[in-house]
């Protein structure tokens, strides 16, 4: 702003003088006043560039950090099943089945790829290159397919997470043995593992169809989306009516007076009120009050109804006040009740707007994780939750969770995590757009 | 499970209410349906109602109730010595009592006393249960035969069915009020609680923050200090570096979109700032804690400065960039809001664009923008997630960007996460934070719309 106003300054003494010296020194200063106007336009520019460019450093970063971990390093393991490891009595019954002792057949089958391993530390040391979940493998396959005991089985099973990241590449064999989390043996065991050919690389199935781990390998996010859809399912059916029954009335019914603009203040604050505050509520209204259960979809559903009912309301409001009078005016004349203009006529014409609202409110509320913490939603669960009773919790919540945990497997899946996430919030503000566009009326 | 067979099988029955009424009224009509006061269809509604609202109402009354019920009903047998025990340990107690009734593991012996509590709690849900359904369903049923009963040519069912979609429609209209004064109470409740054992001035103006209440008296560096100053510094250090970062650039991106760029720019330009606006927090908080705090760690390091791994500095970038469409947002509608008129004069008079932009549309718009800015900051006092997962813990009162500070926000979440029992200082502190988290944002949030609205009405 300096700049222009010594250039006023300078030009104001030359008035008084004749025109052709004013005219000269606007000239003089013009070249200066130019330059100061490409680079304030410049300044415009960067500002854009920056935010583009942090958004495209964030997307690059999460997909960087993440694509990996849509496959999993496998091993191939030769396993015998002796049937008197696992049904000693032959008796088939699915019980001794699961709950047979599985580890040491592994064991046995890792044991077996590298006899001349004697010494019983190197063993033990050996064992840790499978995941732990190896042993579920094998007792699903069993579980399924009974006439496979006594015979040999070729299984693939995860390798543990730390062998899975060297084999990805994440973690260098270049560096000193103490600094990194895979030890020297294990990298020539798995080298020479990878030689023989049984070392494979698949598409990572565990990551969408298992809940939480304590073992990355064998971790997934689907009981966060199951927890995620429930909670949302809630969180619709909560807030869509009464944030269409909210905004009908403010729009169509209500008479102007302090109560109304009292109503109106609220809903505009609210929108401002920062999450956790809501999850604060719940916390002490919801779970402490009504003894609701912690960590519950349907409480993380209700705070979340709260939280975007300010949207929804003032979408559906924009939406209902976009009606032309005439329609409503053209109902009335031909009888209508009040409530039939708005239920028959209004409504409808509305319900695009209201349904973009809604949508937009709900990719909000499917991303929000301060409040959910608060309610409890951040305990490790390890079961699919099958119903919006059931402790649970949430793909964002999952991500936090999985972006604290120390080993770096899981900062992949929580990059994975983030991708699906993403995918999902695409996929609604692509239908809110593709609504907005194909159904909205200009009258 | 049951709950939901119940409910759906109450559903049904009020869909059966429906077809029931209407084909009632028009067996009452005769055949002549001009007889009825109103359609047939709002005979149908009228039985619905009548068969469904009461029945869910004392649906949900049970279901909100049944947990404390039930409790005390089991508290109340077990013998005195256990009744006499504190309340959170007998807490413990029911939640123990609860498990075992669901077959889940149990964080104790399981002795006789404790195995028929868990037999009671069961029968007691049980028989709950058993009578919520007979009494849900045989009111779903009279009401069902009732509101048939009422039916005839001259009951104004319109009219009744009406009254009630108003008033669900005036209930749901005050929900918003409910909600604030459900925060309201809520906040205030505990923090008077807090208030109680922790002096309000020692709060507002002690200098150390050290939640961990002595567990035992003579326990070193836990002496449960409550000042609450590093917190709101801390927060006020983060948010003003946000500032730092989203001011400008939103400002500047909004001046260049409404003012310089070409429709085509503007159709690229403003989708970016809406994605950026429509990512999570947590995505934010990871980017932050996995990124941008290493990446700013490594390049202090590289230039001989030293930056903690959860410095604000961080957190405070990457909530500018979060806050940036934001500010932009703001400042994009009150730019455009700018009438034409006082641009041409500028033009007129001989001034070019930025001359223009600086000295005449920024100052009018001015007021706008600094409602913007508030609402923004705002935003930034109360986000989570970012300084949950970037920033620290420790409360330390410094206002150097490359050290580690704590917020109001992520002690709430500390505090609230994990064990609670609700008598601590510890877990009430975390609501008196949330007070006066929600007395700030919403003082920052009434003036800026004030100051936003008086704008408007300037130029309108």
């Amino acid at each position: 702003m300096s700049n222009a106003v010594a250039t006023d300054v300078q030009v104001a003494p030359n008035m008084n003088g004749s025109p052709r010296n004013a005219s000269e020194a606007v000239a003089k200063s013009l070249k200066r006043r130019y330059a100061a106007e490409k680079r304030f336009r410049a300044y415009g520019l960067v500002a854009i560039i920056f935010a583009a460019l942090c958004l495209a450093i964030l997307l690059v970063t999460i997909v960087g950090k993440g694509y990996s971990a849509f496959t999993q390093t496998m091993i191939r393991l030769d396993i015998t099943l002796y049937p008197q490891d696992i049904d000693p009595d032959g008796t088939r019954d699915p019980d001794v089945l699961s709950t047979a002792n599985y580890q040491k057949l592994v064991k046995q089958a890792v044991q077996d790829l590298f006899p001349e391993v004697t010494n019983r530390r190197e063993r033990r040391h050996l064992q840790e290159i499978i995941s732990p979940g190896a042993t579920y493998h094998i007792r699903d396959a069993v579980l399924e397919d009974t006439s496979l005991i006594g015979q040999r089985l070729v299984i693939e099973v995860p390798v543990s997470d730390d062998l899975d990241q060297f084999n990805k590449g994440f973690i260098s064999g270049d560096v000193p043995e103490v600094e990194r989390r895979v030890s020297d043996k294990q990298i020539a065991w798995f080298n020479r593992l990878k030689d023989r050919g049984v070392i494979i690389s698949t598409f990572n199935t565990t990551l969408f169809t298992a809940g939480d781990s304590r073992e990355p390998e064998l971790a997934g996010i689907w009981g966060a989306v199951v927890g995620s859809f429930f909670t949302m399912a809630v969180t619709l059916l909560l807030s869509f009516p009464l944030a269409v029954g909210a905004a009908v009335y403010l729009e169509e019914f209500a008479p102007k007076n302090r109560w109304t603009d009292l109503i109106e203040v609220n809903i505009n604050n609210l929108a401002a009120v920062p999450s956790i505050v809501f999850g604060l509520l719940g916390l002490a209204v919801f779970i402490n009050f009504f003894g609701l259960p912690r960590s519950a979809p349907v409480v993380g559903g209700m705070v979340l109804a709260l939280m975007t009912l300010p949207t929804i309301i003032i979408a559906a409001r924009a939406a209902l006040k976009a009606v032309p009078p005439s329609i409503r005016e053209g109902a009335f004349g031909i009888g209508a009740s009040p409530i039939q203009v708005v239920t028959h006529h209004v409504l409808p014409l509305a319900m695009p707007g209201i349904l973009t609202g809604t949508i937009i409110g709900m990719a909000q509320a499917l991303g929000e994780t301060a409040p959910l913490l608060m309610i409890g939603m951040v305990a490790f669960i390890v079961d699919i939750p099958g119903g919006p009773l059931d402790p649970s919790t949430v793909l964002p919540v999952q991500i936090y969770l999985w972006s604290d945990a120390p080993e770096r497997a899981f900062e992949e899946r929580a990059s994975a995590a983030i991708m699906v996430l993403l995918g999902f919030l695409i996929m609604m503000n692509a239908i809110a757009v593709v609504l907005r566009k194909r159904f909205e009326r200009r009258w | 499970m049951q709950t939901a067979i119940l409910a759906v099988t109450l559903a049904v029955l009020t869909i059966i209410g429906f077809y029931m009424g209407r084909s009632r009224s028009v067996s009452v009509a005769a055949g002549n349906l001009r007889r009825l006061h109103s359609l047939p269809g709002y005979y149908g509604y009228y039985v619905a109602l009548w068969c469904g609202i009461p029945a869910f109402a004392v649906l949900a009354t049970w279901l909100s109730l049944e947990t404390t019920i039930v409790e005390t009903l089991v508290i109340a047998s077990l013998p005195e010595t256990t009744q006499a025990l504190p309340e959170s340990r007998l807490n413990l107690l029911i939640n123990d009592i609860r498990n075992l009734a669901s077959g889940n593991i149990v964080s104790r012996e399981v002795d006789p006393e404790l195995q028929a509590a868990a037999e009671r709690y069961q029968s007691l849900r049980q028989t709950g249960f058993l009578a919520a359904a007979a009494v849900t369903l045989s009111l779903a049923i009279a009401g069902l035969a009732w509101g048939r009963r009422l039916i005839g040519p001259g009951l104004k069912a319109r009219n009744q069915v009406e009254t009630v979609v108003r008033v669900f429609l005036i209930v749901s209209s005050t929900i918003a009020i409910l909600t604030t004064i459900g925060i309201v109470l809520s906040l205030l409740f505990e923090a008077i609680r807090f208030f109680a054992l922790v002096s309000p001035l020692e709060f507002l103006f002690g200098l150390k923050w050290s939640p961990q209440t002595a567990l035992r008296a003579d326990q070193v560096g836990s002496s449960g200090l409550f000042g609450a100053i590093p917190l709101f510094s801390g927060t006020l250090l983060i948010s003003f570096i946000a500032m730092c970062v989203a001011g400008p650039a939103g400002l500047l991106s909004a001046v260049y979109m409404s003012e310089y760029a070409h429709p085509r720019m503007r159709a690229v330009a403003k989708p970016i700032l809406e994605i950026l606006a429509g990512i999570p927090t947590v995505v934010y908080g990871f980017f932050a804690a996995l990124t941008v705090a290493p990446f700013f760690r490594n390049t202090g390091a590289g230039v001989g400065l030293e930056i903690s791994s959860e410095s604000a500095l961080a957190a405070g970038v990457v909530m500018g960039i979060m806050i940036i469409p934001f500010v932009s947002s703001i400042s994009d509608d009150v730019i455009t809001a700018v009438p034409q008129a006082m641009r041409e004069g500028s033009y007129g008079l001989g001034a070019t664009r930025s001359e223009t932009i600086r000295q005449v549309i920024i100052p009018a718009a001015l007021p706008g923008i600094v409602g913007g800015f508030l609402l923004a900051m705002s935003r930034a006092i109360g986000e989570t997630m970012i300084v949950v997962m970037a920033a620290g813990l420790a409360a330390n009162l410094t206002v150097n960007p490359f050290e580690a500070v704590t917020t109001v926000t992520v002690q709430i979440v500390t505090l609230l996460i994990g064990d609670q029992e609700f008598d601590s200082a510890k877990t009430l502190a975390a609501f008196a934070l949330g007070l006066m988290l929600f007395c700030v944002t919403l003082c920052l949030n009434v003036i800026a719309l004030h100051v936003v609205n008086k704008y408007r009405e300037q130029y309108e």
